[in-house]
């Protein structure tokens, strides 16, 4: 389908794709050398949404900063808050209650099954299926009143503070959740009989843009697009932090490095996801939310730390330089999809037009999170 | 232990042996005697080339090298070698020591977990470092970020155009001195 063929480079046209196209999901644009249908070169141009999110965090306090977070990925902002706090609670050595991690720990894990759900209903609406992205959303629609019951929003949270969270989770929070897991696993099997399963869909994603390890490592990937290509590297477990040890899960890893493994991927995910969730429901102990001292300014001792974790969308690192003021000195914002999104030039290729823009979705792209 | 592989073939880097080596390890105490006490005024003399192993749950990292601009490739082969994975390339305006910082961040797939940060210090007036898009090609838009916000120029980058900032700009808005 993808293998290369026999170009005439003297034959070519640019093809411009993007900046605003509903493939790539944002304003995001590529700049396409075609030979036909056939991609001979592509430079994609980000930058469009570009905001300077370092920049602010030089400017502005640590807590003033934290609402910055949610706005980089609109789909999965909780877990980039979370390596947010966990970097400055780690300088400053802040110590989190056991409610609280527990909670920090559903709520992302609540968050990237609402992300993995977006995702996978406008990754097959890319493909040309269209109701998929509907059951996709009723589901979410579920996620997101959850959340909104407890954290005041729909997609940009601000939830997590310097040593525990805004707000504490209550019964109703509790019983919903515990209603929505076999909901989803029920709903899981349906997108199973409906898309997985489907001739056409697999058809078309099998030996669709293979990724080598190689690839995968010399561009730092992570997230389903390495765990599609074999690796095994999920921070969660490689360099676990918060309260993931205590949980029992498991990584999926599938070897193919198409289209469809990493598509797989990200189908397991939810499951194992799931798993954390009614882990953690069960084991939610009782206690504070906040640390009986609240640390009322934080002032992190000079230095440089850094923290990564598992987002919906990969390995998401923060690297904090301190000069010991109320104000960090420099903050670097180290976002996945950046690296993954940077492997589409190189390995698009020789390929067919449509099956490049197949291989974007399978990235799993969010513009502002790139541009930052 | 993949750390102490890397951390011998990051001291085969700097020649002059034993008491090069281990001063760089007591500077290792130094960050900790800042941390207690609260003057930052205190000058502190400029840190010495060299690898710093460090306390992971502090910081985050394993092992933190400090090299010249012209080991820089030298220092990015080993991790190559050794097979890390690049996560990020960034700059700190270092002002107050007319100087700009450059930090490469590596990390690994397997569970041998070590993260490894390498810096190098240019002067403020010529920063110039060389490309490392030859070892990992996944380095080109980083470094191209690299030189949007701090202006560092890779010398030898096949496409150092601005990325995320406009394309006809020129200023760098990570720089301390920067007015908007």
């Amino acid at each position: 389908m993808s293998s290369p063929i026999q170009l005439q480079p003297d034959e070519t046209f640019v093809l411009n794709v993007g900046p605003q196209h509903p493939a790539t999901h944002g304003v995001l644009r590529v700049k396409m050398e075609m030979n036909g249908e056939y991609i001979v070169n592509a430079e994609t141009v980000i930058g469009y949404i570009h905001r300077m999110h370092e920049k602010m965090g030089e400017n502005k306090t640590y807590p003033q900063y934290l609402m910055n977070l949610s706005r980089m990925d609109y789909l999965g902002a909780m877990g980039y808050s979370h390596g947010h706090v966990l970097v400055v609670e780690k300088a400053s050595g802040i110590e989190v209650p056991e409610r609280a991690e527990y909670i920090r720990a559903i709520m992302v894990e609540l968050n990237r099954i609402s992300s993995h759900l977006f995702w996978f209903g406008a990754f097959v609406m890319d493909l040309g299926g269209f109701s998929p992205l509907m059951y996709a959303l009723q589901d979410r629609e579920h996620i997101l009143d959850m959340l909104e019951a407890v954290t005041g929003s729909r997609l940009t949270y601000c939830y997590f503070r310097f040593g525990g969270l805004y707000n504490d989770v209550d019964d109703e929070f509790v019983d919903a959740a515990r209603r929505f897991i076999p909901r989803m696993r029920k709903s899981l099997i349906k997108y199973e009989k409906l898309v997985t399963g489907n001739i056409i869909f697999r058809k078309r994603l099998e030996g669709n843009a293979l990724l080598s390890k190689e690839t995968c490592r010399k561009y730092g990937a992570t997230s389903a697009v390495a765990r599609g290509s074999g690796i095994n590297y999920d921070v969660r477990k490689n360099e676990p932090y918060s309260v993931y040890p205590e949980f029992d899960f498991d990584v999926p890893v599938y070897h193919e490095g198409d289209s469809l493994a990493r598509y797989m991927v990200r189908m397991d995910e939810i499951e194992q996801s799931l798993r954390i969730i009614e882990q953690g429901l069960d084991k939610l102990p009782d206690g504070p939310i906040m640390p009986a001292k609240k640390p009322k300014l934080i002032k992190p001792p000079a230095g440089d730390y850094y923290q990564a974790v598992e987002t919906a969308r990969g390995n998401f690192g923060v690297r904090l330089v301190s000069d010991g003021t109320k104000i960090p000195y420099r903050l670097k914002l180290r976002s996945p999809t950046f690296s993954n999104m940077h492997l589409f030039d190189e390995t698009c290729r020789g390929m067919m037009i449509m099956d490049a823009l197949a291989f974007m979705g399978s990235l799993d792209l969010v513009i502002p999170e790139i541009d930052r | 232990m993949i750390i102490e592989k890397i951390k011998l073939a990051f001291q085969d880097l700097f020649p002059v042996a034993e008491p090069e080596v281990s001063a760089p390890e007591e500077k290792a105490e130094e960050p900790e005697e800042t941390k207690t006490k609260k003057k930052v005024k205190t000058k502190k003399p400029p840190r010495l080339n060299g690898v710093i192993e460090c306390n992971y749950t502090v910081h985050g990292y394993h092992l933190d090298v400090q090299v010249d601009a012209d080991q820089l490739l030298d220092a990015v082969s080993i991790v190559d070698q050794a097979e890390f994975f690049i996560e990020s390339i960034t700059g700190v305006d270092w002002i107050k020591e007319d100087q700009i910082e450059i930090v490469y961040d590596f990390s690994r797939y397997d569970f041998d977990t070590c993260r490894v940060v390498i810096r190098t210090r240019v002067n403020r007036s010529s920063p110039v470092v060389p490309t490392i898009t030859d070892i990992y090609a996944g380095a080109n838009w980083h470094e191209r970020e690299t030189h949007d916000f701090f202006g560092i120029k890779f010398d030898g980058h096949p496409h150092l155009i601005p990325l995320l900032l406009p394309e006809d700009a020129d200023f760098h808005p990570l720089l301390k001195d920067f007015k908007a």
